[in-house]
């Protein structure tokens, strides 16, 4: 114990160093943690968390008998499928095409295009897509106009508003997804491919056998962290979209809780909701790991 | 390359360069129109001319945007936060990172695992707002700065980077008698400058992009950065009347091609600092999806 001691002594300047850091994530990420008990009481801002009465899992209740509340967490659920099922295997499958491409400075020029639009914001993403998509001056609209097919309200209309989002997202982050597989795939052994050519497998069945198998650790780890955010969306790449005519589809946990919340002051309601969504989110991440682990050998950790 | 290029693996090559460009496309061609419309005059743009070059070119959004002392504001106090808020980032995670890399921190595990935890399960919105409330933080810009000091996926990025810098430096450092301190600024600062550079880039775009948290901390209008601007701008659709004779025809007719332009002037940043960004970033995502 005293050796310890002297020790952590000896190397004082690391843990004075490392202070400020672990202070930071006390304050900013777990005290909020605990302030979430504010969802078992009728919180409000003069009497504190000391003053406020309990109430048990009253906010939860009223939550799961919220008629809103059901069609709220549907948009989430759909637009996480949608997300799964369309956004997921799409940088899979961009990096699986670029990989077949031999000319370095198309390689490198199309790399360079389709990764930029990651850094833009959700608001200027919004803009450019309100612009082009605009029915009567975008030019979306006039090309569709070419084919002659009326102009669609992509924006307002609810039927439009969900491809619009899952849309915009694969639009800003199919690019820059591919980074990681692409890695992954310049990893393989090129003798692999000699080997199968030998034995005349042709380019198809040498995806098939060689390259799948070699980047499905890596999509597999992605995949899970992509179910622990399955009713992660995103609130501000929905929130710049809504408006009042698509809310109908459009509204998901995420931007009801911002609105019950800090619009209308039902500190305890919001925070109840957002509870169950962080909990859930574990919990699928949990579930997801241990399957994958029984099924495939691979866990995040 | 390949000995035998079959008849169907050709059929596929072209295949494959035509989707290629058409998807490049998809993502080059909004951008242009965007830019196009800025240059477009107003007529132009509500009969839906504009494609992907100027129409019945013009200026005039241009001259608007800068004569709107909004707009610059905006765009000041983006700058600002994110040159100092970078700052910000760099010090407090490059002083946990490092600790937290060498083995003779007892306990590093645990640290880790506290924030790992918070990458996978985050609090609620609102016990972080009456925190900002509490601590004095709201409404000030540095909400906009400290609770987002440190991300965990940069943490670890540079967490592995100072991981892999070779012991023996340290070590030789040591047995010339240098303090912590000082082979921490002669020994690692100076090896570290692409990490450094990595991680810094990823956190002045998001702090150039920082939206949600002026939205839910900040409600003085003096203090919107420019993010919060635009979208403000997109939303109302009416422009001010400014009363000049050159712009109140403007501000009744078409507010499009202002929009466009401040979501222009808006991106401007993030394209002078792009070449440098697609250097760094391509290594930052790979140190940090390896431990993942």
């Amino acid at each position: 114990m005293k050796a310890k001691l002297g020790y952590m002594l000896k190397f004082r300047t690391l843990y004075l160093l490392s202070i400020p850091g672990i202070l930071y994530f006390l304050i900013f990420k777990y005290v909020p943690l605990l302030g979430s008990v504010i969802a078992f009481q009728n919180y409000n801002l003069f009497a504190g968390f000391t003053g406020s009465p309990w109430v048990g899992l009253r906010h939860f209740e009223k939550m799961f008998a919220h008629y809103d509340f059901i069609r709220i967490l549907n948009n989430t659920i759909i637009l996480g499928l949608m997300d799964m099922i369309i956004a997921f295997p799409a940088p899979i499958i961009l990096a699986l095409l670029l990989n077949e491409v031999r000319r370095t400075y198309f390689k490198r020029t199309v790399q360079t295009i389709i990764y930029a639009p990651h850094f833009l914001s959700w608001v200027i993403i919004s803009g450019i897509f309100i612009g082009i998509l605009s029915p009567s001056s975008g030019f979306v609209n006039q090309m569709l106009g070419w084919f002659g097919i009326e102009p669609i309200y992509f924006l307002v209309e609810n039927a439009w508003i969900r491809p619009v989002l899952v849309g915009s997202g694969i639009w800003r982050d199919v690019g820059y997804g591919t980074i990681v597989y692409l890695a992954a795939l310049t990893s393989i052994n090129p003798e692999l491919y000699e080997a199968a050519e030998v034995d005349g497998a042709n380019r198809w069945k040498q995806t098939w056998s060689i390259t799948i198998p070699a980047i499905l650790p890596v999509i597999t780890v992605l995949f899970l962290l992509k179910i622990g955010d399955f009713l992660d969306f995103g609130f501000e790449r929905v929130f710049v979209f809504q408006n009042s005519l698509n809310l109908g589809s459009s509204e998901i946990l995420d931007t009801f809780i911002y609105k019950a919340g800090l619009q209308q002051m039902q500190f305890s309601y919001a925070t109840a909701m957002g509870l169950f969504k962080s909990i859930v989110g574990l919990m699928l991440l949990v579930i997801a790991n241990s399957l994958s682990r029984r099924a495939t050998g691979e866990s995040l950790y | 390359m390949y000995a035998r290029m079959t008849r169907g693996y050709r059929i596929f090559t072209i295949f494959n360069y035509i989707l290629l460009s058409i998807i490049t496309l998809t993502m080059f061609l909004p951008l242009l129109n965007v830019f196009a419309q800025t240059f477009s005059s107003p007529f132009a743009i509500d009969r839906g001319a504009v494609m992907f070059w100027p129409v019945e070119f013009t200026t005039i959004y241009y001259q608007y945007v800068f004569q709107d002392a909004s707009i610059w504001r905006a765009f000041g106090i983006s700058v600002y936060i994110t040159i100092l808020g970078t700052f910000i980032n760099i010090a407090a995670t490059a002083s946990l990172a490092y600790p937290l890399s060498r083995e003779e921190y007892v306990g590093r595990k645990y640290v880790l695992l506290m924030v790992i935890f918070t990458m996978i399960f985050t609090a609620p919105l609102i016990p972080e707002f009456i925190l900002m409330r509490e601590i004095g933080l709201a409404n000030t810009l540095w909400v906009l700065m400290i609770p987002s000091a440190i991300s965990a996926f940069n943490l670890i990025v540079m967490r592995s980077f100072f991981a892999q810098l070779p012991k023996e430096l340290i070590d030789s450092g040591r047995i010339d008698g240098a303090g912590e301190l000082r082979m921490i600024w002669s020994i690692v600062l100076p090896l570290s400058k692409p990490v450094m550079a990595t991680v810094g880039i990823f956190y002045s775009v998001s702090n150039w992009n920082t939206y949600k948290n002026a939205l839910y901390y900040i409600n003085n209008r003096a203090l919107y950065p420019l993010q919060i601007k635009l979208r403000e701008m997109l939303v109302t659709d009416d422009l001010i009347d400014t009363g000049n004779d050159l712009f109140s025809s403007l501000a009744t007719a078409s507010p499009q091609g202002v929009q466009m332009t401040v979501i222009v002037v808006a991106t401007l940043p993030i394209v002078a600092i792009y070449p440098f960004l697609q250097r760094y970033f391509v290594k930052g995502m790979l140190i940090g999806s390896v431990k993942s």
